[in-house]
């Protein structure tokens, strides 16, 4: 919690004042910051809340209409056989670890090709830039669908080398390929973020490392990679936390049905079907606290790996 | 999250080194450096295709949509947006009007509720408050979908159905801790100085948030503005999710709408709305972009 440490701030100063005084000016400071809270303990009322209700709907059997009925762990043995799960995990799986190293080597790639002390960085940057705020919108996700369709544009290039294929969308083999593509075209904002890391690298140590004879290469492994490291790992959590809840391409690429084949039924796709097409919240609980397992669990095995690759000053 | 947030705390690069430009270039050949050059075009060009593809597409006729790769009509036809803009069962425009509607209160709610919490946070001192910025900080980790039933329960029962409250209430209650922490990074760096010298003229913790921190806070101000501006106007799960009366449907569910009639109208008008739809999220992008790059860069949010 440096964070909290740094941002105190400074104590009363060290006059001696009646104890009177001090106690009022503590509780008017305490006031004071709750009041500026306000909003923000609504807000943990509302995220409080849901969150202890469902824990307990996980161990229930809800519809929504007639009250939760406890049915103890039956929504986890269901799960356990649920091959449909097993699917959107193996889908939502897929996808999170081809597309996310794809996207932050080509962010990294990217970066250090640009951070180079090119003419024109700011031009190129917003244009790498743009495609991530762009990506989870659902007009880009129908524009993906046009592209990579039977009569789409990829087939059409294609086709000039004398290649067929159908549409990529319906074949249950290549759905995720698509989807996989439209997640690495968004690699931009991780690449903002790693050019802000790489200019801060001190040049001393290039320089130093020029003198003693280490080529590009080994420059790049040796001090770029140790010195932002801290934001790859940050990157990488963070592209992991936020594929694994994959929704929005799923669900706009196959109308909802998480087809062909189940091949984009992402784990939220299907978390939501369960929930609100079939109306088994209880069931759609126990989901959510499985995917924050999950999340969890990626992002502790994260922390624990990163003493043996993460590097941090001081 | 605590631990990697703070550390990846991005700061000023060093004004002489900029200056001198990079080790690396300055030891290259002109002809590497031409063909560096060449790379990052070539690959911002093939980023870019779609995009422009999709403009191009979108004022050609039906025949020649797919049948031609040029990022060039070679006949303009606005019909698409003119039918397209009725296709549905309301004009257009009452998609945009309420797609904006929620953009800029979810905006309002956002620059409110988070600027008071991360003023809190970051220049006051009350009792708890380590305890609260942890747990703030613990719920960016937190995946919505573990509230998904209980809040559509709980916002079902207040009636919220079928209205914008459940997308614009949690945005005044300060749920999105990014924003949080992005203004917090900020408020910090402010010199602390100035909170001395205006409580000695008299001013009080409000005074100085209002005169003081609020006015210098404008850069980050925008980033979330811009920001959320983005993320409300994508948005797709949550207007999904509440809203099923489509006099109150936003743009991406009006472009859903669209794909579910695919047989009746034409990729040209889905392509018409789509530009429609984008054109916004670029000008905002063309006119913030200096506050999004900051403000990625400061804290990785996206």
């Amino acid at each position: 919690m440096t964070v909290a440490e740094e941002a105190r701030p400074r104590l009363e100063p060290p006059t001696v004042l009646p104890a009177e005084r001090v106690r009022k000016r503590r509780r008017r400071q305490d006031l004071a910051g709750y009041v500026f809270l306000l909003p923000w303990f609504g807000g943990v009322l509302l995220t409080f809340v849901p969150f202890c209700i469902s824990l307990y709907l996980a161990f229930t059997d809800y519809d929504l209409l007639t009250p939760p009925k406890f049915t103890g762990l039956d929504n986890i043995t269901q799960m356990l056989n649920d091959t449909k799960l097993h699917n959107s995990l193996v889908v939502t799986f897929t996808y999170t670890f081809v597309s996310v190293p794809l996207s932050l080597a080509a962010a990294l790639g990217v970066a250090v090709m640009l951070n180079r002390g090119m003419r024109g960085l700011p031009l190129y940057r917003s244009i790498y830039y743009l495609p991530s705020l762009l990506g989870g919108s659902v007009a880009i996700v129908m524009l993906w669908r046009a592209i990579f369709g039977a009569d789409g544009i990829v087939n059409h290039v294609l086709g000039l080398f004398g290649v067929e294929a159908g549409s990529w969308i319906q074949n249950p083999d290549t759905a995720m390929g698509v989807l996989i593509s439209l997640q690495v075209w968004t690699f931009g904002s991780p690449m903002v973020i790693f050019l802000a890391a790489l200019r801060q690298v001190p040049q001393e140590l290039y320089e130093a490392a020029a003198v003693d004879g280490a080529r590009k290469w080994r420059r790049f492994v040796s001090i770029t990679m140790p010195m932002i490291s801290p934001v790859i790992f940050f990157n990488l959590v963070l592209s992991l936390i936020g594929a694994l809840q994959t929704f929005t391409q799923g669900f706009v690429m196959s109308n909802g049905t998480g087809g062909p084949a189940g091949s984009t039924m992402f784990y939220n796709l299907y978390l939501y079907q369960q929930g609100f097409t079939n109306f088994n919240m209880g069931y759609a609980s126990a989901m959510a606290w499985l995917l924050l397992l999950i999340i969890a669990a990626f992002t502790g095995i994260n922390f624990f790996a990163q003493k043996y690759w993460v590097h941090y000053e001081s | 999250m605590a631990t990697i947030t703070e550390r990846v705390t991005v700061r000023k690069p060093h004004p002489r080194r900029r200056a001198a430009g990079s080790f690396d270039e300055m030891h290259v050949k002109p002809w590497t450096r031409f063909a560096r050059h060449l790379i990052v075009i070539a690959i911002g060009a093939i980023m870019m295709y779609p995009l422009l593809w999709l403009l191009a597409a979108s004022f050609k006729p039906d025949a020649d949509i797919f049948s031609s790769l040029s990022i060039w009509p070679s006949e303009w036809d606005f019909s698409h947006y003119t039918d397209a803009w009725t296709a549905l069962e309301k004009p257009f425009q009452v998609f945009l009007l309420n797609s904006l509607l929620l953009a800029v209160l979810s905006i309002v709610g956002n620059l409110i509720s988070c600027g008071m919490a991360a003023y809190a946070f970051s220049r006051l001192d009350f009792r708890g408050r380590k305890f609260m910025f942890a747990l703030m900080l613990s719920t960016l980790m937190l995946p919505s979908q573990v509230l998904l039933v209980p809040q559509y329960v709980i916002f079902a029962q207040l009636g919220w159905l079928n209205t914008y409250l459940p997308l614009l209430v949690p945005t005044f209650l300060a749920t999105n801790a990014f924003f949080i922490f992005l203004m917090v990074q900020f408020m910090r760096a402010l010199p602390r100085e100035l909170d001395d010298a205006a409580r000695i003229d008299g001013c009080g913790s409000f005074g100085i948030f209002f005169r003081i921190i609020v006015p210098l806070c404008m850069p980050a101000f925008a980033t979330t503005a811009i920001f959320t501006f983005i993320g409300s106007w994508n948005e797709f799960f949550g207007p999904l999710l509440y809203l099923t009366n489509q006099d109150l449907y936003t743009v991406p569910l009006a472009l859903k709408q669209f794909m579910n009639t695919e047989g009746q109208s034409s990729w040209g008008q889905i392509f018409a709305m789509s530009v429609v739809s984008l054109a916004p999220v670029v000008g905002f992008f063309l006119a913030g972009q200096k506050y999004l790059i900051n403000g990625i860069a400061t804290t990785g949010l996206k």
